[in-house]
C-alpha cells in the first residue's frame, strides 16, 4: 500500500472517529438509565462549538498554560503512529517503541499537570496531585503488560508485540494473553478517567481526578483536550482491540470494517460498566491499580514459563 | 422539681404571662437539668418587649415522655451580655450566634462567637490548622451545578479533612423580621417560601401557629388533606435525594430511577394542590383543595405502583457492592453526637436517635394514625440513605391506609382574631426533621415575633463533624446524604 494513503487514512481515523466512541459510551449509559441520551455525534458538536469559542486566561497562568492543550494533542495524536491497527501498519516503529508510546502519552500529561497547577486553584493542585500518583501506579502495570507481550513476541516493538500472526499463539499463548487483555483493560479505564476510577460526568469538582485539572480550560483550549482524550481512548482501545483481535485479512475494507466494530464494541463495553458500577472511593483505587498489577504479573510468569 | 416551668403542648398556645420567669443562674440550672436527665434544647430565642428589655425563652423537648417544657429569663435593663451556655450545652451554640446577632447581646463565653447570617467580611476569621503539609480549600459561596450559595471551608492533610467549617447567611432574606410586618395575605406565602423544598412543611407549621391563636378548629379533613401534601413531599424529596446519591457516586440508573419515581409523587402533589411544590394549598383555617372520590382512587392505585417501583429500585441500588463500599462507614454522625449537638430528623435517627414530631409530638392526622419510627444504627450514608428509604416506604403505607378513610368535613373554615398577648408553639417533621414555629401576639392582637426553626439550623453542624477525617472527594456525597437547606438556615 501507498504509505501516503496509509498515513492520511490512520490520522482521518484518529481524528474523525475518535469523538464516536464518547457518544457511543454515551448512548450505552442513557440506555441503561432508560434515557434517550444525547446524540451519538454530541462530542463532534461539542469539540465544533468551543473550537469557534474564544478563550479566557487567567493572569496568574503562564505561557505553560496555553501551551498544554496543544501538547496533550500533539503527543497523543504522535502516539498514534505507534501502533498498528486495522491493517495499518505503524509508519513508525522500532526496537523500544513502546517506552516511546507511554512517555508520550507521559508527557502530555506531565503538561496537564503543570497547567493546572499553574492556575494556583486549590482544586486543580488536587486533581494534579490525584493524576499524578494514579498514573505513576499505573505506569508500572502498562510496563508489565509490555514485558509479557514482549517475552511473547520476543520483540520490544509495538508492531510485533500485536497485530502480526498473532491468530496462531492465541492457541498457545491465550492464557498470558487473557491475563494481559483483563491488565491491560483495567489501566485503560484508569488512563482515560472512566469510571470506577473517575467519572466524566460528574459536576463536583472535589470528586474529580481529570475534569477538574482542565476546569480553567475554555474555547479552543479545552476542545483540544476533549479531542485529545477522545483520541488517548481510541489509541490506547486500538491497542486492546488489536492485541486482542489480531484479524488481518488482507482486504483493506474488510479489516478497517472489523477493526471499527471492535472498537464500537469497545466503547460499548466500557459504557456498560460505568452503567453497573459505581464509582470506587478515591483511596480504593491503588487498590484497583494493584488488582490490575498482579493480573499482569501473572501474565508475565506465564509468558516466561511458556518461552523457558 | 418545682414548678416554675410552663409544660405545654404541639399546636397549643398559652398566654405571654404564664411563662414563669427565672434568675439567670435558675434558668441555666434548669436547662442543664433538663437536659441531663435526656431532654434537648428544641429552641431558644429572644423577645424584645415593649419596654425594650430582652426576654429569652427556651423549649425544652423529652422524647421519650413526649413533653415539652418552657423557661424563660429576662435581660436587666442595659444589659449587654449574658452568660453563655454553650460550654456546658454544645445544643446552644447555633441559637446562642443567632441571638446574638439579632439583638447584640453576647452570650459571655461563648466560644466561637461570630456571625452566623452575614456573608465573609474581614474579621469573619476562620478555624485553621497549621503545618507544612496542611492545606486549605475554599468552596463556594458560588458552586458548580444548581444549588444555593454557602461558603465551605476545609482544612486538609493530604486528601484527609481535618476540620471543616461552614458559612452561611447568603440567602438571609429577613424572614423573621418581615412576618410582624406584612399583612396576613403575605405572611403564608413568606412562610412557604422559607425553604423552598420545604413549601408544605412550613406552610402547614406556621398555619398551625397561627390556628393555635384563635379558637378556630380545622376540619379532619382538611387535616388529613394536609397529612396527605405533607407526606407526598417528604416522598418526592427522599426518593429524589436517594437518586441524588446514586449520581454522586457515578452509579447513574439508580439515579434516573428513582428520579422517575420523584417525578410520580410530584404529579401527584400537583394534582391535589395544582402546584409541583405544593405552593398556595394551606391557608389558616384549612387548604384550598379538596379530593373527590375518584382522584383518591387514582392516587391509592398510583401510590402501589409507586411503592413497588421503590422497592425495585432499592433492590438495584442498596445490593450492590460497589455501591454499600461507598456508602457504608462514610460521613459517620455517631449517637452520641446527636445527643450532644441536639441533631434532628432523618440524620439524628440514623444514628438510632428515636425522634420524629409526627410520633413524639403528634399533630393533626398523626394523632390517629402513627407511622412507626425508622431508625437505623450507625449514623453513616448508608444509615441515612436507608432511613430515608425506610421512611418512604412508610410514608406511602400512611398514606393508602388514610385515603381508605378519609374523614369528612369542610376544607376551610373561618379563623377569626388572634389572641392578645398569647404565644403559639407548632412543630411538624418535615422531610428534613423538625420543624418549629412560635408566634407571639401583642396588645393589638397583630403579632409582634415570630420564631421559625428550620431543621437545617441544627444540622449542617452534624455535615461539619461528619466529614471530619473522612477523605474530601467523599464529601459532596456526606453532603448529599444530609441535603440540607441555605435558605432554610439563612431565613
Amino acid at each position: 500500500m501507498i504509505p501516503f494513503i496509509s498515513v492520511l487514512s490512520r490520522l482521518a481515523a484518529c481524528l474523525l472517529f475518535s469523538p464516536f466512541l464518547l457518544g457511543v459510551i454515551g448512548k450505552t449509559k442513557a440506555f441503561f438509565a432508560g434515557r434517550k441520551g444525547p446524540p451519538l455525534l454530541q462530542p463532534y458538536y461539542d469539540i465544533l462549538k468551543l473550537i469557534q469559542k474564544g478563550s479566557v486566561y487567567s493572569v496568574t497562568t503562564t505561557w505553560i498554560f496555553r501551551a498544554a492543550p496543544l501538547i496533550f494533542f500533539a503527543t497523543t495524536l504522535i502516539a498514534s503512529f505507534l501502533i498498528p491497527f486495522g491493517g495499518l501498519k505503524a509508519p513508525v516503529q522500532f526496537w523500544g517503541d513502546a517506552l516511546l508510546f507511554t512517555y508520550l502519552f507521559g508527557l502530555g500529561r506531565f503538561f496537564i499537570i503543570l497547567a493546572a497547577m499553574d492556575t494556583g486553584s486549590s482544586f486543580e493542585g488536587m486533581g494534579a496531585s490525584r493524576e499524578a500518583i494514579f498514573s505513576c501506579l499505573s505506569e508500572i502495570v502498562l510496563f508489565l503488560n509490555f514485558a509479557a507481550l514482549a517475552v511473547l513476541s520476543k520483540s520490544f516493538s509495538l508492531s510485533q508485540m500485536i497485530g502480526e500472526s498473532w491468530w496462531a499463539s492465541w492457541t498457545v499463548s491465550g492464557p498470558s494473553l487473557i491475563l494481559v487483555g483483563a491488565s491491560y483493560f483495567m489501566i485503560l479505564l484508569v488512563e482515560n478517567s472512566r469510571i470506577p476510577i473517575d467519572d466524566p460526568a460528574t459536576h463536583l469538582e472535589l470528586t474529580m481526578i481529570h475534569e477538574v485539572m482542565v476546569l480553567d480550560h475554555s474555547g479552543p483550549d479545552l476542545a483540544f483536550i476533549l479531542h485529545g482524550a477522545a483520541i488517548k481512548l481510541f489509541v490506547q482501545g486500538s491497542f486492546f482491540v488489536t492485541l486482542l483481535i489480531p484479524f488481518q485479512s488482507h482486504n483493506r475494507i474488510i479489516d478497517a470494517t472489523v477493526f471499527l466494530a471492535a472498537m464500537i464494541g469497545l466503547a460499548v463495553i466500557i459504557g456498560i460498566v460505568e452503567s453497573v458500577m459505581a464509582r470506587l472511593r478515591l483511596n480504593r483505587i491503588p487498590s484497583f491499580i494493584t488488582g490490575a498489577f498482579v493480573l499482569a504479573l501473572f501474565g508475565l510468569i506465564i509468558a516466561i514459563m511458556r518461552v523457558l | 422539681m418545682p414548678t416554675r416551668r410552663l409544660t405545654v403542648r404541639n399546636k397549643q398556645r398559652w398566654e405571654l404571662g404564664r411563662v414563669p420567669i427565672l434568675e439567670e443562674a435558675l434558668f441555666r440550672k434548669r436547662i442543664l437539668e433538663e437536659v441531663a436527665s435526656g431532654a434537648r434544647l428544641a429552641n431558644f430565642f429572644g423577645l424584645l418587649e415593649e419596654n425594650g428589655q430582652l426576654r429569652l425563652f427556651a423549649l425544652l423537648g423529652e422524647e421519650e415522655a413526649s413533653n415539652l417544657h418552657f423557661y424563660s429569663f429576662r435581660m436587666p435593663k442595659g444589659a449587654l451580655s449574658f452568660q453563655s451556655l454553650t460550654p456546658e450545652l454544645p445544643q446552644a451554640y447555633g441559637f446562642e450566634r443567632e441571638i446574638a446577632e439579632q439583638f447584640s447581646m453576647k452570650p459571655e463565653g461563648h466560644p466561637w462567637l461570630k456571625p452566623l447570617r452575614k456573608p465573609i467580611s474581614g474579621d469573619t476569621g476562620f478555624f485553621q490548622a497549621k503545618g507544612e503539609e496542611i492545606h486549605e480549600v475554599a468552596v463556594g459561596p458560588v458552586h458548580a451545578g444548581i444549588i444555593e450559595p454557602g461558603h465551605f471551608r476545609f482544612s486538609c492533610h493530604g486528601e484527609e479533612i481535618l476540620n471543616l467549617e461552614i458559612h452561611l447567611g447568603y440567602q438571609h432574606r429577613g424572614i423573621e423580621k418581615m412576618m410582624p410586618e406584612v399583612t396576613p395575605e403575605r405572611r403564608v406565602l413568606l412562610a412557604e417560601s422559607i425553604a423552598g423544598d420545604t413549601v408544605l412543611g412550613h406552610a402547614i407549621a406556621y398555619c398551625s401557629a397561627i390556628e393555635s391563636l384563635t379558637t378556630c378548629h380545622i376540619s379532619p379533613r382538611a387535616e388529613a388533606l394536609r397529612a396527605v401534601a405533607l407526606e407526598l413531599e417528604r416522598l418526592s424529596n427522599h426518593t429524589g435525594d436517594l437518586g441524588a446519591l446514586g449520581a454522586d457516586i457515578g452509579f447513574l440508573s439508580a439515579s434516573a430511577y428513582f428520579g422517575r419515581v420523584r417525578g410520580k409523587f410530584l404529579n401527584l402533589l400537583m394534582e391535589l394542590t395544582g402546584n409541583r411544590y405544593g405552593r398556595s394549598f394551606c391557608r389558616p383555617g384549612g387548604v384550598f383543595f379538596d379530593m373527590d372520590s375518584k382522584m383518591i382512587d387514582n392516587f391509592k392505585r398510583r401510590l402501589e405502583i409507586a411503592k413497588k417501583d421503590i422497592q425495585e429500585i432499592s433492590d438495584l441500588f442498596f445490593m450492590r457492592p460497589s455501591v454499600l463500599s461507598r456508602l457504608e462507614n462514610t460521613g459517620v454522625v455517631s449517637a452520641e453526637m446527636v445527643k450532644q449537638w441536639g441533631f434532628v430528623g432523618p440524620a439524628a435517627r440514623a444514628a438510632g436517635y428515636a425522634h420524629d414530631v409526627r410520633m413524639d409530638y403528634p399533630h393533626g392526622m398523626y394523632r390517629f394514625h402513627q407511622i412507626p419510627i425508622s431508625l437505623g444504627n450507625n449514623g453513616d450514608v448508608y444509615s441515612r440513605a436507608m432511613v430515608r428509604w425506610l421512611e418512604s416506604r412508610r410514608s406511602i403505607d400512611f398514606l393508602l391506609e388514610l385515603l381508605e378513610r378519609m374523614p369528612k368535613g369542610e376544607i376551610l373554615t373561618p379563623i377569626g382574631r388572634l389572641k392578645e398577648q398569647h404565644m403559639a408553639l407548632s412543630m411538624v417533621e418535615g422531610w428534613r426533621g423538625e420543624i418549629i414555629h412560635m408566634a407571639v401576639t401583642g396588645r393589638d392582637s397583630q403579632i409582634t415575633r415570630y420564631k421559625i426553626k428550620d431543621p437545617s439550623f441544627h444540622n449542617w453542624r452534624a455535615l461539619e463533624l461528619a466529614v471530619r477525617g473522612e477523605q474530601i472527594s467523599d464529601f459532596p456525597l456526606c453532603n448529599k446524604s444530609f441535603n440540607l437547606s441555605y435558605a432554610g438556615h439563612d431565613l
